[in-house]
């Protein structure tokens, strides 16, 4: 008996499909199987070469016996204005300073005395370890004792950024809000120190410094923290101090 | 917008690694405290691969969680980005064990054999 219909005539019985019984599954080609392919195992980190040109700054500096502070912080939060006092209070030291354009800053400092290089980054948003190799080439570190490398302007993009220094410092104003660490935790992560800046203005735009210490607490667990104004000099000696030690 | 310089070099190791061959494929992976936001990246990928061997390539991105280990009670632990006390003992400061990478894990290419 046939299974299709229950007739019981297997073979005559109608087909309910187009092709011959003698067909085979495979269909026409409009469309081409994928290539097969192979794995190749590569493992480089995208910051593979900055990794390894820090490293080589890094010896150069331990050569040089200078002890380099990279400043990060967004912009106008008062990393210039510190500089611009901290060159007048520490020998021997001089800057390197980044900024998408204007040799601004780099002539502000050099009104202290002090070398300062200007990295005029055009469309980048940080430093990286090959310019600050550059920037290098134009200081003479004969003498020099230390080196501030002014970063960008910019909370996220320098956190990548390795440059060869010894320490971190991230800046934080008090007009700039008190969470902005937990809004921009990775930049804080590995802060070697915060500095709380423009404490002269805290009364005057309602600063909570309870809730920003925590929140500078919560996200840079191995950071100290240092409250400064450069404006009146407050904490600063702390500050120098912790550069010396 | 550093993923378009971080793009630029991922590139140029994917076609390191492919040795002249055209590229089907890339697996980046990509941890919560590289810095990178993963569509930036994506973008990066679309706006720099042509004219590259990756063109017309696939792109995978494995996100990592981040990972500490704490020193004190010896936990393994997942935390957000900020948040990196130990959720058993309280400890601030846990070993990173995860979590930072931005790394090119592998790429494909028309196996020829």
């Amino acid at each position: 008996m046939c299974d299709t219909c229950g007739c019981n005539d297997p073979h005559n019985h109608p087909h309910d499909h187009a092709q011959p019984h003698a067909h085979g599954h495979d269909h026409a080609h409009g469309h081409a199987h994928p290539p097969p392919v192979r794995t190749v195992p590569v493992q480089k980190s995208a910051l593979e070469l900055n990794q390894r040109l820090a490293d080589q700054n890094r010896g150069w500096f331990r050569a040089k016996g200078l002890k380099v502070f990279n400043l990060l912080s967004s912009p106008g939060s008062g990393k210039t204005a510190l500089l611009e006092r901290t060159l007048r209070a520490v020998p021997r030291a001089a800057a390197i300073v980044g900024d998408l354009q204007t040799e601004n800053d780099a002539d502000r400092l050099r009104a202290t005395g002090a070398q300062a290089v200007q990295i005029v980054t055009g469309a980048t948003c940080h430093l990286d370890a090959h310019m600050v190799a550059h920037a290098l080439e134009k200081l003479d570190v004969a003498g020099l004792g230390a080196l501030f490398i002014e970063n960008v302007g910019n909370l996220v993009c320098p956190a990548s950024y390795d440059l060869g220094e010894a320490k971190r410092v991230v800046l934080l104003s008090v007009t700039e809000g008190e969470d902005k660490p937990l809004k921009y935790p990775v930049i804080f992560r590995n802060a070697d120190l915060v500095l709380v800046t423009k404490i002269d203005l805290a009364a005057a735009v309602g600063f909570d410094r309870e809730k920003a210490l925590a929140a500078i607490r919560q996200t840079a667990p191995r950071a100290q923290i240092l409250e400064v104004s450069a404006k009146t000099g407050a904490g600063l000696d702390a500050w120098y101090a912790w550069l010396a030690g | 917008m550093h993923e378009l310089s971080l793009m630029t070099n991922l590139l140029a190791e994917a076609a390191a690694a492919a040795d002249g061959a055209p590229i089907c494929a890339l697996r980046v992976r990509v941890g919560p405290l590289s810095g990178v936001v993963v569509d930036a990246l994506r973008f990066a990928f679309e706006a720099l691969a042509p004219g590259t061997p990756a063109a017309g390539a696939r792109f995978d991105v494995e996100e990592t969680a981040l990972v500490f280990h704490c020193p004190r009670c010896g936990a393994d632990y997942e935390t957000p980005v900020g948040a990196y006390q130990c959720p058993g003992c309280g400890a601030a400061d846990g070993e990173l064990r995860g979590g930072n990478e931005l790394e090119l894990i592998s790429i494909e290419v028309p196996d020829h054999v």
